[in-house]
């Protein structure tokens, strides 16, 4: 086992890190919004919006992420119009290719997810908070979101994990993130084994502690599935009413 | 260069790259159904393994589909790549050769989804078989079945049934990462838009192209999993 050389390259596989997640950040918080919009659109009840945002998901969902990263970062370029236009110093670099189809892809898979969580809002719910006299904008907000929100999140959390996975594809379009710079050593010392092992160990700390984050959250909304006794022995009696 | 319109391009006339195209549509297919198959393969064991195993089995199933969800696609496929490659090198420096050889990227890219689709798989078919009732296993105990033939006449069949919205979904992964076999230089549809639009300085018209292939490709394989799903649901019944 030669340490030095492990060593070295775990270093530098750990100086990639912060670009995999600033990739994987973005595409989900920008997917997030995008998603959101896709999911109102597709139930909205509007034949064109939901026939778009239907499209949309067609197309993301059935075709793979690298030719979506290739159409971006390459295709773009075909056309004067887009060589010419102001968002041209954006879409030449590949940090902003890659962001952007993380993102349209994200949102694809995401928005699906989103819908049937706000699927699942029970009427009762909504009857109820129409019932309290609340806007739609505060009915919205107050309940069917977080319910959604509650419903949706394991699936949420697995559409984070891939995401962090579909990050990899950026070292494709020369972005040096972890599986860059794994490859970038690989070819110049052939040492594959080694470092496609701690590579991939680090992909799975940070899906590990992902999914630890995920499931710490699903805990914290979900206080009505857990044993009463339980939160009663730990704080004193809170009298009905004075929180809910 | 002369100007060339769209369909003329991707087309099948004299100018047109569509036999092309059509032919790394092809390989694409075959990299993902080989991987697939090799992925049902490890999926039944590995589900086997999870139900009925014994400790050390259990924890190595288990082990296997924790890592293979973990880690990036890409990084199984440089595995296998370079890991084969060094392997073949080896090999041939016994018999004499100087030198790199390359692993056949095919054969790469098919083990590597095959692995990948055979973790995903393992949790599908595991699910599918507790969802099969407690009931008619025991009916067909009670009937005088013995383990082989109730496997065959009774539990792959409900199995079945339950797994295949599952598997649908595994196929259509698979399907989209055999585009990530063409880093190792297999001619499947990516790569060959690649080329096509390398030789023609049109990279728009060959990836979108390449896309609506594999709209199509995947559009088609929903179909033929929904006629699948209809068969192996006869008998139940709806509201």
């Amino acid at each position: 086992m030669d340490f030095a050389f492990l060593w070295e390259t775990l270093v530098s596989l750990i100086t990639a890190v912060p670009l995999t997640l600033q990739l994987a950040a973005a595409a989900v918080v920008l997917g997030a919004v995008l998603a959101l919009f896709l999911a109102l659109m597709r139930l909205s009840g509007i034949w064109i919006l939901s026939s778009i945002a239907r499209a949309y998901v067609f197309v993301f969902r059935g075709s793979p992420l690298l030719v979506q990263i290739f159409l971006i970062y390459y295709g773009l370029g075909q056309f004067p119009a887009v060589r010419y236009s102001i968002l041209w110093p954006i879409l030449r670099e590949p940090y902003w290719c890659a962001i952007l189809a993380l993102t349209l892809c994200n949102a694809a898979y995401a928005s699906e997810i989103i819908r049937g969580g706000l699927l699942s809002v029970p009427f009762g719910q909504i009857e109820a908070a129409r019932a309290c006299g609340m806007s739609r904008l505060t009915l919205f907000r107050r309940i069917v979101l977080p319910l959604a929100i509650r419903q949706a999140l394991p699936a949420y959390g697995n559409e984070i994990i891939s995401m962090v996975k579909s990050t990899s594809l950026a070292s494709i379009i020369t972005l040096m993130e972890i599986t860059g710079v794994a490859a970038k050593i690989m070819s110049e010392t052939y040492r594959w084994f080694e470092i496609l092992t701690l590579a991939g160990a680090m992909y799975l700390t940070i899906n590990f502690a992902l999914t630890r984050i995920v499931k710490l959250i699903e805990y914290r909304l979900s206080p009505h599935l857990r044993d009463p006794r339980a939160l009663i022995s730990n704080q004193p009696l809170v009298i009905a009413g004075e929180n809910g | 260069m002369k100007y060339i319109g769209f369909f003329e391009l991707v087309g099948f006339g004299p100018q047109g790259w569509g036999y092309m195209l059509a032919a790394a549509a092809g390989i694409t297919i075959a990299i993902a159904v080989s991987g697939f198959l090799i992925g049902s393969l490890i999926g039944i064991f590995g589900a086997w393994a999870k139900i009925s195993g014994g400790r050390a089995v259990r924890t190595f199933a288990e082990g296997y589909t924790t890592v293979l969800r973990g880690i990036p696609d890409l990084l199984v496929i440089y595995l296998f790549y370079f890991g084969g490659s060094s392997l073949l090198s080896t090999i041939g420096k016994l018999f004499g050769s100087n030198g790199f050889v390359n692993f056949p990227g095919f054969l790469a890219g098919a083990l590597a989804i095959g692995i990948a689709s055979g973790a995903q798989q393992t949790e599908v078919f595991r699910g599918a078989f507790s969802a099969v009732h407690r009931g008619e296993i025991e009916a067909a105990m009670a009937c005088g079945m013995g383990q082989y033939l109730r496997f065959r006449r009774i539990i792959a069949p409900l199995t079945m049934r339950h797994a295949l919205p599952g598997l649908g979904n595994v196929w259509q992964v698979a399907l989209k990462g055999s585009a990530l076999v063409s880093v190792t230089g297999v001619v499947e549809l990516l790569r060959q838009s690649q080329l096509g639009a390398g030789a023609t300085g049109l990279p728009f018209s060959f990836f979108i192209a390449a896309l609506v292939i594999y709209l199509i490709i995947s559009t088609f394989s929903n179909w033929t999993f929904q006629i699948a799903e209809t068969r192996f649901s006869r008998g139940v019944r709806r509201a």
